[in-house]
């Protein structure tokens, strides 16, 4: 046997641990080349398909919540209803006090966030399935609450004011931009969240929970933050729903079919993944778009669909896309790299994701 | 005297949520199973029982002799297959398919009935008629009925559970489903029977529904669903007459609040249901060890 | 390995375990282990923490599918079977850990140990003649037992279904010695009434007092079988712990358990 055929061994310091497999920068730029064609849209396409897109952007941002909770907390949740009426309803209490609804959006969202908080105190005790119902309760609580108020339009609801000044171009221009800002914030924001420690202690959570808190991982910190978060983005949602429908309705608003939309879009398009909710959309905005003018058919359709995934697709459509290609536009694993070069044998085998 | 009147029809009206929340009761205590479509198939059964009784007019009573039996064997069905299935596959995979299953019955009911309300029975004497205590308080006959109804049925589990074999292979699996395999049962069979029963007496609750109020397609998850949930917190987990104690509060609160104003009804229902959650999280019935 | 000296040689084998191999995930817990219990022998498996013990008595009870090899009872089968059939055919286990149904009395879990019973000696009746203070606490919740009286309950749950073979899954374990003596000091009644004994425990003077057969794993792997009179304290030390000769150096077994 010669000295050159004996495999070296390798220190821990020759392996390096990188955040996705391909280079980083260049699925950002990707990313922000995409941003930047949306947010000229306005410029290029007729209104009615910024509309759609508006009402795609909500969808997108509420999966993505919905996919947080349940995907990366372990938080399922039948109730992200609530935060969408309230972000629709604290930008009517705030247009109705004179300020613009879009001006408002943002503090709406914040609002919704601080909300969360003792919604999270009532409810964080609860497992999971007795969660999920406590969450709907709370909902359904909430939006009898806000009927009480005739001076935000009671049962039925008000017309948005503030905005029947603008042209009906800028409105348009203005509400898709609202939206866009919404849905890519959303998604900065739920990237970052899980490339930091928080996100390292919900894929704990998510693989083994007991081993997560007697490891010392702070649990329950980590889920009320994701809560917080999520009533933050559908709340946003739900300002924006309000903005471009021009008004607000409690039972609309405050209907438990957003949950029921989020939720199946999340599956369809892959849960726990960043991607996931954005096929998931794409799927739903094509059968509601097909749909639409048979009522309630698409959502029939779509909960069929989901069943259907939940039981026999599990990663969803992204999982399948991911388990070819193993690609990923938002790196939030680790890749565990074996220096190449060693005899050339640990090149391929070396690579594995070790998390996410 | 109108206080009075009120929390008598409060106290009837639980035993409503009764008939809708000891299935759930059931079902979770057993398989640790939140079936969110547990209310929509009640207004299936009721829908059913319309559907059956205008294409047959037999008598409206004998509907709930048809109807339920085979919202039983459904139940069983939907347990053995598309529950089952999902369980396997863990919590939130059960949660999405009960979620998906509640939806599409929703607006599959949606479609096809549109949202109208329809009643079940509404000529009948036992519906409309009522009689009085003294000059001040009148009570509806059909209150009284199915009350009476909740407590033979919460008898009957009641007894079926400790003294049958198959109460006691339900018990058992809820203790330690593999300990209960290895006693040569299949835990899978057990589960439907639980399964049977839940969708069984969820469909009388229906059917009842459907007598005392108006059946609508979204009552399945605004009215039962959620009265039921609320029952069983209130009246705690894992206790069968609890359900009975929760649902009796929870009339008594609304009919509390529809006294301060006729639009609190079901909001104060909530209220009273999120104070318990806060200071006595393990319910009325339940020992604090136990939950 | 050698197989142990069998008067009745004609007789065939209850229970037969081939090339049995199990996984935990990617762990390999039991590796092409076989064996062979023939009818009213007490067979007894012993080996360290993370040996495979566990993992091994619950497979042939059918709560773990192996990914190769099989498990005979009276030379059919059971391989794929679920737990509950083979409970049924005969194969019934006392778990570790007692796991009686905390919530229904101790008559109540006689009753579902019952409730697929086979024919044979053994009724609730008999339970309550053979473990005499049972009879008057058999109204009381199994969960209000002490640790001995659940494991004797946990027994006689097992014992009314009849069975062929009865899997004693560390039965010491949580006990205190006089107690488990007590217990072990049934066998002979049970073993009176036609059944086989095949039992896992971690206290081995205790397995080489009770049993007509050892067995002793390592990693997964034999070590060392044969009857208790044949096998020296140092040899069965040696397989226990892995020493010198069976090619685990002087690595402890560890690893998980089943």
């Amino acid at each position: 046997m010669t000295l050159a055929a004996e495999p070296t061994l390798l220190g821990a310091e020759d392996f390096r641990v990188t955040r996705s497999r391909r280079n980083v920068t260049w699925n950002g730029i990707g990313v922000l080349a995409v941003v930047v064609v949306l947010a000229l849209f306005p410029y290029i396409v007729y209104s009615g398909t910024t509309a759609i897109m508006v009402q795609a952007f909500i969808v997108l941002t509420m999966a993505s919540m919905w996919n947080l909770l349940a995907g990366y907390a372990g938080l399922v949740s039948v109730g992200q209803q609530a935060f969408v009426g309230l972000g629709a309803y604290f930008v009517l209490i705030l247009a109705l006090h004179g300020t613009s609804p879009f001006a408002a959006l943002p503090v709406a969202a914040i609002a919704c966030g601080v909300a969360a908080l003792p919604m999270w105190w009532l409810v964080s005790r609860l497992r999971s399935g007795y969660f999920a119902i406590a969450t709907w309760v709370l909902a359904a609580a909430i939006m009898l609450f806000v009927q009480r108020f005739q001076s935000l339009g009671g049962g039925t609801g008000l017309p948005l004011p503030g905005l029947t000044g603008m042209s009906p171009t800028l409105l348009t221009a203005y509400t898709y931009w609202a939206g866009l800002a919404v849905t890519v914030l959303a998604l900065l924001a739920i990237y970052l969240l899980l490339r930091g420690r928080t996100g390292l202690v919900l894929t704990a959570i998510r693989d083994d929970e007991v081993a997560a808190r007697s490891s010392g991982a702070r649990v329950g910190l980590a889920r009320l933050l994701v809560f917080v978060v999520a009533g933050v983005g559908c709340g946003a949602a739900g300002a924006v729903l309000a903005i471009s429908q021009l008004q607000v309705q409690p039972s609309a608003d405050f209907s438990v079919q957003w949950t029921a939309e989020m939720a199946f879009a999340t599956i369809i398009g892959g849960l726990g993944t960043i991607e996931g909710p954005i096929i998931g959309t794409a799927v739903y905005m094509v059968l509601q778009q097909t749909l639409a003018s048979y009522n309630a058919w698409y959502l029939i359709i779509l909960g069929l669909v989901a069943i259907g995934v939940a039981l026999f697709a599990r990663r969803g459509l992204w999982g399948l896309v991911d388990a070819r290609l193993n690609l990923r536009l938002f790196p939030v694993g680790y890749w565990l790299r074996a220096p190449a070069g060693n005899g050339g044998r640990t090149g391929q085998a070396g690579e594995e994701a070790v998390a996410d | 005297m109108a206080w009075v009147n009120a929390i008598i029809q409060g106290v009837l009206t639980g035993g409503l949520y009764a008939l809708f929340a000891c299935g759930l009761s059931l079902m979770f205590g057993v398989m640790k199973v939140v079936n969110l479509a547990h209310g929509d198939l009640a207004v299936v059964a009721g829908y059913v029982a319309i559907g059956i009784i205008t294409a047959t007019h037999i008598p409206v009573l004998w509907s709930v002799v048809v109807v339920v039996p085979v919202m039983a064997v459904l139940g069983y069905v939907l347990q053995r297959t598309l529950i089952q299935s999902a369980l396997n596959r863990g919590v939130l995979t059960t949660l999405i398919v009960t979620l998906g299953v509640s939806m599409v019955i929703e607006n599959g009911l949606l479609q096809f009935f549109t949202a109208n309300t329809r009643g079940i029975g509404p000529n009948l004497s036992l519906v409309t008629s009522s009689f009085s205590l003294g000059s001040q308080i009148q009570i509806a006959w059909l209150l009284v009925v199915i009350f009476a109804v909740a407590v033979v049925v919460l008898l009957g589990l009641q007894y079926f559970l400790s003294g049958s074999k198959y109460g006691r292979l339900i018990r058992a699996t809820a203790d330690d489903q593999e300990a209960v395999q290895l006693a040569g049962a299949d835990y899978r069979h057990v589960f439907g029977i639980a399964a049977a029963l839940a969708l069984g007496t969820v469909a009388l609750g229906g059917i009842a529904y459907g007598m005392y109020a108006d059946l609508d397609p979204t009552a399945g998850t605004d009215t039962i669903l959620l009265f039921a949930f609320v029952a069983v917190v209130i009246g705690g987990l894992g206790s069968l007459w609890g359900t009975l104690l929760g649902g009796v509060v929870l009339g008594v609160a609304q009919q509390i609040g529809a006294q301060i104003n006729f639009s609190y009804e079901v909001l104060a229902g909530y209220i009273v249901f999120l104070a318990i959650l806060v200071l006595r999280p393990e319910g009325l019935t339940t020992r604090k060890a136990q939950s | 390995m050698s197989e142990p000296v069998n008067t009745a040689v004609s007789e065939p084998p209850l229970l037969e375990v081939s090339d049995l191999t199990v996984h935990h995930g990617q762990l390999r817990a039991l590796d092409a282990l076989s064996l062979t219990v023939m009818p009213g022998e007490v067979y007894a498996i012993i080996g360290a923490n993370g040996a495979g013990k566990s993992t091994l008595l619950r497979t042939i009870a059918g709560l773990h599918q192996p990914t190769a090899g099989a498990v005979r009872l009276d030379g059919e089968d059971v391989t794929v079977l679920r737990p509950e059939r083979r409970a049924r055919q005969g194969i019934v286990m006392v778990p570790e850990g007692r796991r009686l149904f905390g919530s229904l009395s101790v008559e109540e879990n006689l009753q579902v140990g019952a409730t697929y019973a086979r024919p044979g000696p053994w009724t609730i009746e008999k339970v309550y003649e053979t473990f005499d203070w049972m009879r008057s606490r058999r109204g009381q919740r199994a969960a209000q037992l002490s640790g001995g009286e659940q494991q004797t309950v946990s027994i006689g749950r097992a014992l009314v279904a009849n069975p062929r073979v009865l899997l004693l899954d560390e039965l010491s374990l949580g006990l205190a010695p006089v107690i488990v003596q007590r217990i072990y000091g049934m066998l002979p009644q049970i073993l009176a009434t036609g059944l086989t004994v095949l039992l896992v425990e971690q206290d081995v003077s205790q397995a080489l007092r009770v049993a007509s057969h050892i067995h002793c794993l390592l990693e997964g792997r034999t070590t060392l079988e044969g009857r208790p009179a044949d096998v020296t304290a140092e040899q069965v030390e040696a397989a226990y712990f892995g020493l010198a000769g069976t090619g685990a150096a002087s690595r402890s077994a560890e690893g998980s358990e089943a």
